[in-house]
């Protein structure tokens, strides 16, 4: 590999794709460097593809790509030991064009996504893994790699290394992440029939579901589980913050069979046969985790720039739309010849000015609140089930009666006044 | 699939998952006195999500084979004292759909 390139990206994810896709539209000499076998082997998402974004980046390719059901229906289970309260919104006019979002598998829509950003010309290299940034008086000037005469040379290179980006870390972009800033996810594929998805998720042929799990799901722990509607297959799946697994000894592989056992969940899984089983970490420290995404003639994007948003589950989204951006920062660079942090930077700015960095702003307070204050996923979520229960409970009490139990269960003046301040506070970091 | 109350196993989990291991281990101790001698909650052979830290007697066995690349452990550890790198290019966990 002893070639020169415009461009060297590291890691054939959402990012790191849509980056490769842009440049070699662009007519730039694009190398895209992937240490799996294949691209999307190494790559686990819950599995909710967002439409708007991946159109950025190739408009219509819902005709073609690989996708499992378009989503007309997103429930939400505030969950119990035994119970749920449940909510959430069906729309038919998410099951037609433009529609909303897909569910995906990574592992066969990464492929054929990292397949169009060859056809742009970008040049796809797999089973290689990058060592380290080759770095000259202080300039990113290109990538060793665990190949033999592995160094290859750019004017640019843009990390696309997922959440374990050693790469940006080496460079001093970010510090090592703390157990309270990523999440550990375990999920698992059961294969199952279409009908019966469809008769159980009450769903039209090809149509899909998801519903996020809260609470109970994850044992109180902040974090949340999910359950999505594949073609054949349901992705069922809990992540929690790492630091919730560890202070309660918790193995996250039985967390996941609590959640496919719970009696709520059950019924939906019955007679299904496991799949895969997959577990990878999610970066949730938010806006304060980020560290530094620009240098000289390097770039960060995707979930080594820490771009989740944890309250509302995007980040394929995120990853897209940063490997977009910084593909129009790299042209533009060619075009002026300079590769310097300075002319770079303009991807920071047009990402921070986005609706990614806007987002990352507008909830930058709320994993590390919602981690301060365990209640609300240990106490109120079984609180609200308990009223749910007495309130539907027919039993020859008063609807007045039934309240004022309620009212009092909630415990005393004091204990209400800081229900009523938690409230508040939760407003505040979500607002 | 598991369908009663039984919790399955890790092993039965990790026979879903396809691995081409490397011969060389990507994952490795850096001081085993300290797993001995300054953590008593051994706490990787708990949240490790495919169980590959295994505590024996006196030392940490790691079966890197079976390790998903998730990156808790050199996080998680208390004592940061995992030296963690990915596996050699196309080695390692090798998913087919998620």
């Amino acid at each position: 590999m002893s070639e020169r390139f415009d461009c060297i990206i590291v890691g054939a994810g959402p990012a790191g794709i849509s980056c490769a896709y842009e440049l070699g539209k662009g007519g730039a000499k694009v190398l895209l460097l992937e240490r799996g076998e294949y691209p999307g082997s190494k790559n686990v998402m819950g599995g909710v593809l967002y439409r708007q974004m991946m159109e950025d980046v190739i408009p219509d390719f819902y005709k073609e790509a690989p996708l499992e059901r378009p989503i007309v229906e997103q429930r939400f289970m505030m969950m119990d030991k035994e119970s749920a309260v449940t909510f959430g919104y069906k729309g038919m006019e998410w099951g037609k064009e433009p529609f909303n979002n897909f569910t995906v598998l990574r592992a066969k829509f990464d492929q054929w996504f990292a397949s169009k950003a060859v056809e742009q010309g970008a040049v796809l290299v797999n089973e290689t893994v990058v060592t380290e940034c080759i770095v000259e008086n202080g300039k990113v000037v290109g990538v060793r790699t665990d190949r033999p005469d592995g160094d290859v040379y750019a004017d640019v290179v843009v990390l696309a290394d997922g959440v374990n980006s050693l790469l940006a870390k080496s460079l001093g972009f970010h510090k090592e992440y703390r157990p309270d800033e990523v999440a550990l996810a375990t999920m698992e594929i059961i294969k199952l029939d279409k009908k019966i998805i469809e008769d159980r998720f009450n769903l039209e042929p090809d149509q899909g579901c998801t519903i996020e799990l809260f609470g109970d799901a994850t044992k109180g722990i902040l974090g949340t589980g999910f359950l999505y509607t594949n073609k054949g297959s349901l992705s069922i799946g809990v992540g929690t913050l790492l630091s919730g697994l560890i202070k309660h000894k918790i193995r996250p592989h039985e967390l996941l069979d609590y959640v496919k056992n719970h009696p709520m969940i059950r019924p939906y899984l019955q007679g299904g046969e496991q799949q895969e089983y997959l577990a990878h970490l999610i970066p949730e420290g938010g806006y304060k985790s980020m560290g530094k995404v620009v240098g000289n003639g390097v770039i960060v994007v995707g979930d080594a720039a820490q771009l989740v948003n944890a309250i509302h589950r995007e980040g394929s989204n995120l990853a897209m739309t940063s490997g977009r951006f910084a593909a129009e920062a790299v042209l533009n660079a060619m075009e002026m010849e300079d590769f310097t942090e300075s002319t770079l930077d303009q991807y920071r700015i047009k990402l921070m000015d986005s609706f990614v960095g806007q987002d990352m702003k507008k909830y930058k307070d709320s994993t590390h609140h919602f981690d301060k204050f365990p209640q609300y996923f240990g106490d109120y979520i079984p609180m609200m089930n308990q009223a749910a229960s007495q309130m539907f409970t027919v039993d020859g009490k008063s609807k007045w009666e039934k309240q004022k139990k309620i009212w009092k269960d909630i415990g005393t003046p004091r204990e209400k006044i800081k229900i009523a301040r938690d409230m508040y506070r939760a407003w505040k970091v979500m607002k | 699939m598991n369908e009663g109350k039984k919790p399955q196993s890790i092993e039965e989990k990790q026979y879903l998952v396809r691995f081409n291991a490397d011969t060389k281990s990507h994952l490795h101790v850096k001081n085993p006195e300290i797993c001995l001698t300054d953590c008593p909650d051994k706490i990787c052979t708990l949240f490790c999500p495919a169980e590959i830290y295994k505590w024996e007697d006196i030392r940490m066995h790691i079966g890197y084979e079976g390790c998903h690349e998730c990156g808790s452990c050199r996080i998680g550890c208390p004592h940061e004292n995992i030296d963690w790198v990915y596996p050699k290019g196309g080695h390692g966990i090798l998913f087919r759909l998620g």
